[in-house]
């Protein structure tokens, strides 16, 4: 099971109202390299990979869900404060008709989020390789994300979370090692 | 918790808090794919004790962290005030 913590993993503060920015980090809330995909994909897969990576797929897992928890408070504190015209002058406007200031699953193009982001083939390394690169493309995303913008509180959380998926690809990494160097021990026996 | 005002001593003590737990994500992700580093281990075993501390300091003094019976509460119930997470 899971234990909320009501605290955030990693302080996030924004200096201003700037919901172009929300519309923007909603890639990182319900898009396809995102942390709710990022977070279904690793606790979905766990079932069926080996032993000795089950640990790091669930312990990451979780901290995804820390990260989407920093993302959506990111975007509720950006937009909390914007009237809807400030929201549609965005290019909010049709969140706002849909969802008015609620947060919803979908990417910065406001395409809702779809299982179909991700995968389970059953094979670790088909698996783990996906993982790796759902790592460094969500590192990218969030390096274009710090780019456009020059909130420098906001910048802060975004590099946090950027260096996250940096230590996650080498954990990922050395996973796939564990289970090349198992397999090579197998056939020596 | 709503009463009370959140002075420079909450963000300072959540910060420790944060910092406490950042070395033991990083040392649980380290040791799921080096379970047999010693060192590691023992600097995990030796913050977690650490951070137990910090978090009882900041639970007597602010409410509750964890729910489902893993914090105590004051009376009223303390977990449903605010702030949650993302209000401070």
């Amino acid at each position: 099971m899971w234990i909320y913590e009501k605290k955030l993993q990693y302080p996030v503060r924004v200096s201003k109202c700037d919901p172009r920015m929300a519309k923007f980090l909603a890639e990182q809330y319900g898009g396809a390299d995102g942390e709710l995909a990022a977070a279904l994909r690793y606790l979905n897969q766990r079932y069926t990979i080996p032993d000795q990576v089950i640990g790091l797929l669930t312990d990451i897992g979780t901290e995804e869900f820390a990260h989407l928890e920093m993302i959506a408070t990111m975007i509720y504190k950006l937009t909390k404060d914007a009237t809807p015209k400030q929201l549609e002058e965005a290019g909010l406007g049709a969140h706002f008709a849909s969802h008015d200031s609620a947060l919803f699953y979908n990417n910065a193009a406001g395409v809702p989020w779809t299982a179909a982001y991700i995968q389970a083939k059953g094979d670790p390394l088909a698996d783990l390789y996906e993982d790796i690169a759902a790592e460094e493309k969500a590192r990218a995303t969030y390096q274009w994300l710090i780019d456009m913008t020059d909130d420098v509180d906001l910048q802060d959380s975004l590099k946090f979370l950027r260096e996250r998926e940096v230590v996650h690809a080498m954990r990922f990494k050395e996973a796939v090692q564990l289970i090349v160097d198992d397999r090579e021990q197998k056939k020596v026996y | 918790m709503s009463t009370q005002t959140l002075d420079e001593q909450y963000y300072a003590q959540l910060l420790q808090l944060q910092q406490y737990d950042f070395a033991l994500v990083e040392l649980t992700l380290f040791l799921d794919t080096h379970p047999n580093d010693m060192q590691a281990l023992q600097q995990f075993n030796q913050l977690a004790q650490q951070r137990r501390q910090c978090a009882q300091q900041f639970e007597q003094q602010y409410g509750p962290l964890l729910q489902f019976g893993q914090s105590y509460s004051r009376y009223p119930w303390q977990w449903a005030q605010q702030p949650w997470p993302w209000q401070v």
